[in-house]
């Protein structure tokens, strides 16, 4: 970190060590398999979207699947997350079901926001997911108001919340860290600096391009990190969550990383150059991680594509789920719908 | 019972659900400083700053911190000191708050509240507004306006113990009004309307501070043989016409009276209703009484006659009469 430089010393030596971590063969794996799951569930999603199946806004998180799996991989179960609307990685990475997802692409009654989410607004709050936020850098209030409800609890849960460059540039951005760091709440953040805002480029939207510094007028402790490397994220991650769990207040994250597809699919891209994407193609997340696995002796090449395979049958599965699902009921469109605690009134509204 | 005023009504409600550990303030120069209008002092005494928190100047990080902690089982009371400075939190009450239950399809809620103050006294353009409409426009919100003590002590502890998030509203002009209040705890339930008032020649639909002025106009109108009915919404969304309604369809005229702009305001909605609901038994078309659509001036001269008036109540009631 920025200010606590000092490095985990508690790596195994196991016998692959070069790898520098402190996970075995069954999680170093997992973690190969939940971003292999993320990229075949978008690859997934981008087709059904063209067929008409997904409708309304689609933002894919091809690319930045180091960044969500390494970063989740540091927290407990009872840990909160909050996450943009840039937000199937983070539910994949959390462990929600891929059926329940597909479902609510769908807009079906058994997607995981029963249809009436959609893309950007996946949640499950079993798993302390507490949602995608579509309003850029909003959700990073309601995280703190997690964060503080966990401190006031002292029930030790830390909040962990995603969001990009772009949204460190608006006023929310700077009261939620004030409040963190003046409260000295349990939370780490994470900004995934894809290097674009929408479409526009880091350079042209903020007066600062290391996100991380901005932290410095809070005295808060930050530091940049390589989100394309899942290990090297996931210790990062580690460090900050634990700072963050044992009261010494909150962490801020930068995580460099890059979107290989547009801002959603809609996006021309007129904003960077193919040549650019190409190379940072080159420098895959998955493909990187698993050749790391395989020259470790981690993982075969067999056993690799036996878990893609098995990857393509769940997202499959998944596929079929939300087609054969039915439409949501159409109680959410009354009055009563949106409330947890519906009144009766008299006479309703729109003649209900 | 006692008779006190809305100021020790409203710390008695909030000394009750305090009762609840799951309940907290949070606002600004509500505990340190003593609470700019007196509601919570000697609250950051007894309860101490885990629960009453002072909070920096910064409305979206009130309103937001409010709503995460109530997703997370806390009760918190956000409370923003004047109603124009909400505006800077309207993205966390309309985009997050109103929004939380319905979209993620029911797996959680946000009961929170937001206290805050309408009024004016020579506070210029942009300390003098009412955005009533504003909240009660948001699905998925409920808004209360209070009249009595009674009511405000009432509905305060229904606005915390509900599951979903409250604007509580209050005004500065009201703190002091006095009325009877039991010493126990007790609710008023939100969505609920009430006759404040019998006569027989004619309704006025209102609430808040306007059912006292509403009142004041009345006694002077019985002088002149002019019955007035009074219709204290109470609660703006969600909206109980059923005892307007009834009234209307009694006195067979109404005046709508809100401390509002008129265009697209509270008043218009509930004109709207009336006509839509009481068109059979309308004898002449209903009158509304609001601000005149300035921004407020200062002087005082210009203030007066651009907020309502009793005067300006009483000159409504006998022309719908006419």
């Amino acid at each position: 970190m920025a200010q606590t430089t000092e490095q985990n010393n508690h790596r195994s030596a196991a016998d692959h060590a070069e790898l520098d971590t402190d996970l075995g063969s069954d999680a170093l794996i997992e973690l190969y398999r939940q971003m292999v799951l993320i990229r075949r569930f978008e690859e997934k999603c981008q087709e059904m979207y063209t067929k008409a199946k997904i409708g309304g806004f689609l933002h894919l998180y091809i690319g930045e699947e180091a960044t969500g799996v390494g970063a989740i991989a540091a927290l407990r179960d009872g840990d909160h997350i909050f996450t943009h609307y840039r937000d199937h990685g983070h539910a994949l990475a959390r462990g929600l079901d891929p059926k329940p997802l597909m479902a609510e692409l769908f807009g079906k009654e058994t997607g995981s926001s029963k249809g009436l989410g959609g893309s950007m607004h996946f949640a499950d709050a079993s798993k302390h997911f507490w949602g995608g936020y579509a309003i850029v850098g909003s959700h990073l209030l309601l995280a703190i108001g997690v964060a503080l409800g966990a401190k006031m609890q002292k029930n030790n849960q830390v909040v962990m919340v995603f969001f990009g460059d772009g949204a460190t540039n608006g006023g929310e951005f700077y009261e939620a860290l004030n409040f963190a760091q003046l409260w000295k709440l349990p939370v780490v953040f994470v900004c995934e600096n894809n290097l674009y805002a929408m479409g526009t480029p880091l350079e042209i939207h903020s007066a600062v391009t290391e996100i991380y510094r901005k932290a410095c007028a809070f005295d808060m402790t930050s530091e940049r990190v390589d989100g394309n490397d899942v290990l090297v994220m996931r210790d990062v991650a580690l460090r900050a969550v634990e700072h963050a769990r044992s009261g010494q207040g909150p962490v801020l994250l930068e995580a460099m990383t890059y979107r290989f597809r547009g801002h959603s699919a809609q996006d021309t891209q007129k904003y960077r150059s193919k040549e650019d994407v190409e190379t940072h193609r080159r420098a895959d997340p998955i493909d990187a991680y698993r050749a790391k696995l395989l020259a470790a002796g981690v993982l075969t090449d067999a056993q690799a594509n036996t878990i893609d395979n098995a990857v393509d049958d769940v997202v499959e599965e998944a596929v079929r789920f939300a087609e054969e699902s039915p439409e949501p009921g159409e109680r959410w469109i009354l009055q009563h719908g949106v409330y947890a605690a519906p009144i009766e009134v008299d006479p309703p509204i729109h003649g209900e | 019972m006692a008779v006190i005023t809305v100021r020790e009504a409203l710390r008695q409600s909030l000394h009750d659900v305090m009762q609840d550990e799951r309940v907290f303030i949070i606002g600004e120069d509500i505990g340190y400083y003593g609470s700019t209008y007196g509601v919570t002092a000697g609250f950051l005494e007894q309860y101490g700053p885990e629960r009453i928190r002072d909070s920096p100047i910064a409305e979206a990080g009130i309103v937001g911190l409010a709503v995460g902690a109530a997703m997370v089982g806390m009760r918190p009371i956000a409370e923003i000191m004047s109603v124009n400075f909400s505006l800077l939190a309207f993205d966390m009450l309309i985009n997050h708050a109103a929004k939380l239950y319905s979209m993620f399809g029911g797996q959680f809620s946000c009961p929170m509240v937001l206290r805050t103050t309408n009024g004016w006294t020579q506070l210029s353009a942009t300390h003098s507004q009412s955005f009533d409409v504003m909240f009660a426009y948001i699905p998925g919100l409920k808004v209360v306006a209070p009249a009595t003590p009674y009511d405000m002590k009432g509905l305060l502890r229904a606005a915390v113990e509900d599951p979903d998030p409250v604007v509580f509203i209050e005004h500065t002009l009201m703190y002091t009004q006095k009325g009877e209040v039991p010493d126990e705890s007790y609710v008023v339930p939100i969505g609920r309307s009430i006759l404040n008032r019998e006569g027989r020649h004619v309704t006025v639909v209102t609430y808040s501070r306007m059912v006292h002025l509403t009142n004041q106009a009345a006694d002077i109108l019985a002088k002149e043989g002019i019955e007035v009915e009074i219709v204290d919404l109470r609660t703006l969304r969600p909206l109980d016409m059923s005892v307007a309604l009834e009234s209307f369809k009694k006195t067979n005229r109404a005046v709508v009276v809100t401390e509002d702009w008129q265009s697209f305001g509270t008043s218009a909605e509930i004109a709207a209703r009336l006509y839509e609901y009481g068109f059979d038994h309308l004898d002449a078309p209903i009158k509304r009484v609001n601000f005149k659509e300035v921004p407020m001036p200062y002087s005082k001269n210009l203030e007066m006659k651009t907020v309502i008036t009793v005067d300006r109540i009483a000159t409504a009631i006998r022309d719908v009469l006419k």
